[in-house]
């Protein structure tokens, strides 16, 4: 699991990039929406923009780039330019603080 | 309605085939398209894939899922006629195709330089305009790119980091002034020094140099400035040509429509570059170079040619983004040379700022460099100036 922080270091609405290390080594982004965390992979499937980036409504994210919206709980792209979903990850609150569990592989999040 | 042709196998074109599905339209879809290929998507062509890091597969625009959209394509040969009484497409080989309906997107095509051509010189425009490119970039040399708009400044950016030499020479003294106005033109512009490309400005390219294979390019007082390759970079011209005759209204700027895409013939209707179209958010008519609109025009049109209420006519502000030296840049709305411009968070010499424009105090435009997430936010703030007029 992957440390991200205090609850308070994510804003409601807003979200964190964090550095995944390890395993697939791509960057995760994690969202605060309406108080619940939702992790998904945090580049774009369409191009290289970062959807910690994105602009959040209700429980989608708009990709700053081209627009293409994700479901931060399913990884759906709800249409085009985005073809494939991104992953999600699982979000642990213990002791206080968010951990990250990495999605194993790409396949997971489908 | 029967059958439906969409003239122009790009992005506005799949947009429009893919948007007639869905509204349900369940007769023939023809797509001509004149390039051999399936739609591929142009922005990395001057970008990640004129720099290799991406292939051609990854170009692709259509998926899996659009083989259920049942089209009928026909790819290599370009429309060469519009027979609107006769209700038929005339293709350049002789052949016509029976339609009820046609969705206009031939896009444009890269404006070239005047002139005979010589072996060296380039525009970029296509999938194969960009691996030509490539191959003569990788071979090194010294480019000289004309026009430091965005896709000059694109491929400026890119050869750089390929290791070529470059000169980026601009007719106009303040480059992206027109687009962007002087201050914020000059901010872009700078990003050429600043990554060690050469920029003249103010200096109109008036011929080639070299008889077989270009040699130099020759500047205005006589000077010329060697080159082994030469990228043009000097604006694109709408493909309307062959609507001669057709009673389609259009001119060199585009084929005019409406702000849903509907043209002066029912049941023709046109999207993406190759339109001149009224925008509602600007209240002019314009013609929007650019992939979001190509991409979210078509939907208009097919709603206007189904005869459905058009959604998309709500003003929506032009949109455009471009990739340079590692900066990405984006700029919303409409601007006029009078508007006034202020930086809305962070400063020009950090490279990670956000401006606006305002006309009589309201916010038309903004503009951002490396900061999508405040243009996001500062995008939504944006009041159409049309209706600024009013108010
Ligand atoms: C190198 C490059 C980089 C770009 N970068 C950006 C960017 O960073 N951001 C951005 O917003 N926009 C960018 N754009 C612009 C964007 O790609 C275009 O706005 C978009 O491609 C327009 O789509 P379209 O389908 O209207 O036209 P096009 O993509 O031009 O497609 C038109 C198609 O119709 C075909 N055609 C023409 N005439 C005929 C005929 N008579 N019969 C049949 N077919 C015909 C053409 O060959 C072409 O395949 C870039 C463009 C280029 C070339
Ligand atoms: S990079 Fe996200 S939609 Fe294109």
């Amino acid at each position: 699991m992957i440390l991200v922080g205090r609850p308070e270091d994510v804003p409601p609405g807003d979200a964190v990039r964090i550095e995944a290390g390890g395993g697939s080594g791509l960057p995760i982004a994690v969202f605060n929406v309406d108080g619940e965390f939702l992790a998904i992979d945090d580049t774009c499937t369409h191009q290289d923009a970062s959807l910690a980036d994105g602009w959040v409504e209700g429980c989608t994210v708009e990709c700053p780039l081209h627009a293409a919206c994700f479901d931060l709980r399913t990884g759906m792209p709800s249409g085009p330019p985005a073809k494939t979903p991104v992953r999600t990850h699982e979000v642990v609150v213990a002791d206080g603080l968010v951990y990250v569990r990495v999605a194993e592989s790409v396949e997971a999040a489908a | 309605m029967r059958a439906v042709a969409v003239i122009g196998g790009s992005l506005a074109g799949l947009a429009a085939a893919r948007a007639l599905r869905e509204h349900g339209f369940d007769g023939r879809v023809i797509v001509v398209g004149d390039e051999e290929r399936l739609p591929y998507d142009r922005p990395p062509l001057s970008k990640e894939f004129l720099a290799g890091k991406i292939g051609v597969e990854d170009l692709a625009l259509t998926t899996d899922t659009d083989a259920d959209l049942d089209l009928d394509w026909h790819l290599g040969v370009p429309a060469a006629g519009l027979d609107v009484r006769g209700r038929s497409v005339v293709l350049a080989s002789g052949r016509r195709i029976e339609v009820d309906g046609v969705v206009l997107a031939t896009g444009a095509r890269a404006r070239p330089f005047p002139g005979a051509r010589l072996a060296g010189v380039h525009t970029l425009r296509s999938l194969d305009d960009a691996v030509a490119l490539r191959d003569e970039l990788l071979a090194g040399g010294r480019l000289v790119v004309i026009g430091a708009g965005f896709i000059g400044a694109e491929v400026a950016s890119t050869a750089r980091d390929l290791g070529v030499e470059v000169t980026v020479i601009e007719a106009d003294p303040l480059p992206l002034g027109g687009v962007l106005g002087p201050e914020l033109g000059a901010a872009c512009t700078a990003l050429h020094e600043d990554n060690g490309v050469r920029l003249i400005s103010g200096t109109p390219v008036t011929g080639l140099v070299g008889t077989d294979r270009v040699q130099g390019v020759r500047l205005a007082g006589g000077r010329s400035e060697p080159a082994d390759v030469v990228v043009v970079g000097i604006g694109a011209l709408p493909n309307i040509e062959w609507l001669a005759g057709s009673g389609v209204d259009h001119d060199h700027r585009g084929v005019w429509t409406d702000a849903g895409g509907a043209t002066n013939i029912p049941q023709v209707v046109a999207a993406g570059d190759c339109t001149f179209s009224y925008c509602p958010y600007a209240g002019v008519d314009l013609r929007q170079e650019h992939w979001t609109n190509a991409i979210q025009q078509p939907a208009a049109a097919v709603e206007s040619l189904l005869g459905l209420p058009v959604a998309a006519a709500r003003p929506s502000a032009p949109y455009f983004w471009s990739d340079q030296y590692g900066a990405r840049l984006q700029f919303a709305g409409h601007r006029l040379p009078d508007d006034a411009v202020e930086i809305i968070e962070g400063d020009l010499g950090s490279r990670r700022f956000v401006a606006g424009y305002r006309r009589r105090g309201e916010l038309v435009a903004v503009f951002a460099m490396n900061q999508p997430k405040l243009f996001g936010k500062w995008r939504r703030q944006l009041v159409a100036p049309a209706l600024a007029e009013l108010s």
